[in-house]
């Protein structure tokens, strides 16, 4: 997601400036993606820039309200129906380094998935204290978010036990420690990498 | 601690057939204390919680409970223990078919001497909690499988059990109903009783204080205590 697009959305509720604008920002995502005001404000002069919000007249303590123009309205509106594709998101750093861990010679592939595996739950531990420190139902929208978090770290949970059953079922040589490639050790990993 | 595994074996057979399901494992859980078990299949995440419930005997170490060593004690001592401050939510269920939902959740208590009508009174709380008070007198085969899933785990919290023993207690109900389930459970842990929970899901096991991996019967790695929840964001920012 975009600070451009969030900062839209906000505007939808009524005309806001910078601080405000940050202020709800936090509020609404649970402070799990701080802003600084430097941010706010370039996003809002490009946004300006590309005729999706207007400045208002300054009010009496000097602050500048914006308010969304039609073209912005639009904007936020495509944003809320269109569904976030996978395939703009990051490359997976996490899925690249098993796939090279598993070609390395002397990798010990199964204390790499486990080590993210423990971290991974780790984080899951302190997401799920955090959730569960507040029930208050203004707080939800932020226990969904951090409830966000926790499905897409059980999800890589999940894919790191696949991991592990299908190198113990295909390659079970790659789940123990490979001494340094010498000789026929580096013909058995291609055999069983084909 | 309440419960403690010291250096704990479990073989199955002899010879050549034999399997070891646990070879030398240390667990120790204190009053207050979560730990979340998790493993592959055939791991001995099981084996584990059938000693530490007095099931099964080690081949080689000790399992405490309370202090007391359950190999030195009798076959009436252990059943009082079991009955008394060992709640288990085993992974099939075992509700019994000719018991309603109240009768099984108060079976235990009844078992250990408690006057009927009490021990009604406290299984109907019990399942209450885990939002069953409308099918107490329904038979196990009347209910679906979630909701027998939760009269196991109301039979497993009646009572002031020390000791609470689950086993995939979340397995057949839904994201919100499996959180309420833990829920219960983080609660009685929290009331300090000491608790055991084996789950295949990441997401159930993040509610224990500390997370034990087994891998062929061996812990190959902990979770290190849970840190304040601040620095995560901050590392996320
Ligand atoms: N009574 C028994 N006799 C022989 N082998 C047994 C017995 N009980 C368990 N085992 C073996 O001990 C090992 C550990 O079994 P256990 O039931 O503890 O696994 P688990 O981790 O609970 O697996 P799952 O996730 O499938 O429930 C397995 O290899 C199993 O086949
Ligand atoms: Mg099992």
């Amino acid at each position: 997601m975009s600070i451009r697009h969030g900062l839209l959305a906000l505007l939808e509720r009524g005309p806001m400036y910078g601080y405000q604008l940050r202020a709800a920002f936090e509020e609404s995502t649970g402070a799990t993606w701080p802003l600084n005001i430097g941010q706010v404000y370039t996003t809002l002069s490009r946004l300006e820039r590309d005729g999706l919000v207007r400045p208002l007249p300054e009010n009496d303590g000097g602050q500048r309200p914006y308010q969304l123009t039609d073209l912005g309205r639009a904007e936020i509106t495509v944003w809320f129906v269109t569904p976030i594709s996978r395939t703009d998101r990051p490359r997976d750093e996490l899925a690249i380094k098993l796939a090279l861990a598993l070609t390395t010679p002397g990798v010990d592939v199964r204390a790499v998935v486990q080590t993210q595996r423990t971290s991974t739950i780790q984080t899951l531990q302190e997401l799920t204290r955090l959730k569960n420190r507040s029930d208050k139902p203004s707080d939800l929208s932020w226990r969904l978010i951090l409830d966000a978090m926790v499905f897409q770290a059980e999800a890589e949970v999940r894919w790191l036990d696949h991991c592990e059953a299908s190198l113990l079922r295909h390659q079970p040589s790659a789940l123990t420690p490979t001494p340094a490639p010498e000789g026929a050790d580096t013909d058995d990993r291609t055999e069983a990498n084909r | 601690m309440i419960l403690e595994l010291r250096g704990v074996h479990r073989t199955h057979g002899t010879g050549e057939t034999a399997v070891h399901a646990l070879r030398g494992v240390d667990i120790g859980v204190a009053p207050g204390e979560l730990v979340a078990v998790m493993g592959p299949s055939g791991s001995g995440k099981s084996t584990l919680l059938n000693l530490a419930g007095g099931l099964d005997s080690p081949s080689q170490g000790a399992v405490l409970v309370e202090g007391e060593v359950l190999g030195d004690l009798n076959r009436k001592q252990l059943a009082r223990m079991r009955r008394r401050h060992v709640g288990y939510v085993f992974q099939d269920l075992n509700l019994l078919a000719s018991l309603t939902a109240v009768e099984n959740a108060a079976l235990p208590l009844e078992l250990d001497g408690m006057a009927v009508r009490k021990a009604r009174k406290l299984a109907e709380a019990a399942l209450e909690e885990v939002g069953l008070a409308d099918l107490a007198r329904r038979f196990p085969d009347e209910m679906s499988g979630g909701q027998q899933q939760r009269v196991a785990i109301a039979r497993a919290l009646v009572g002031e059990r020390r000791l609470v023993l689950a086993d995939e207690p979340t397995g057949a109900l839904d994201s919100t109903t499996g959180e309420a389930v833990l829920r219960l459970l983080r609660n009685r842990v929290d009331a300090g009783s000491a608790g055991v929970l084996v789950t295949h899901e990441a997401r159930h096991a993040a509610w224990a204080d500390r997370v034990v991996f087994l891998r062929d019967g061996v812990v190959v790695d902990t979770t290190s205590p849970v840190g304040e929840p601040e620095q995560l964001l901050e590392a996320k920012a």
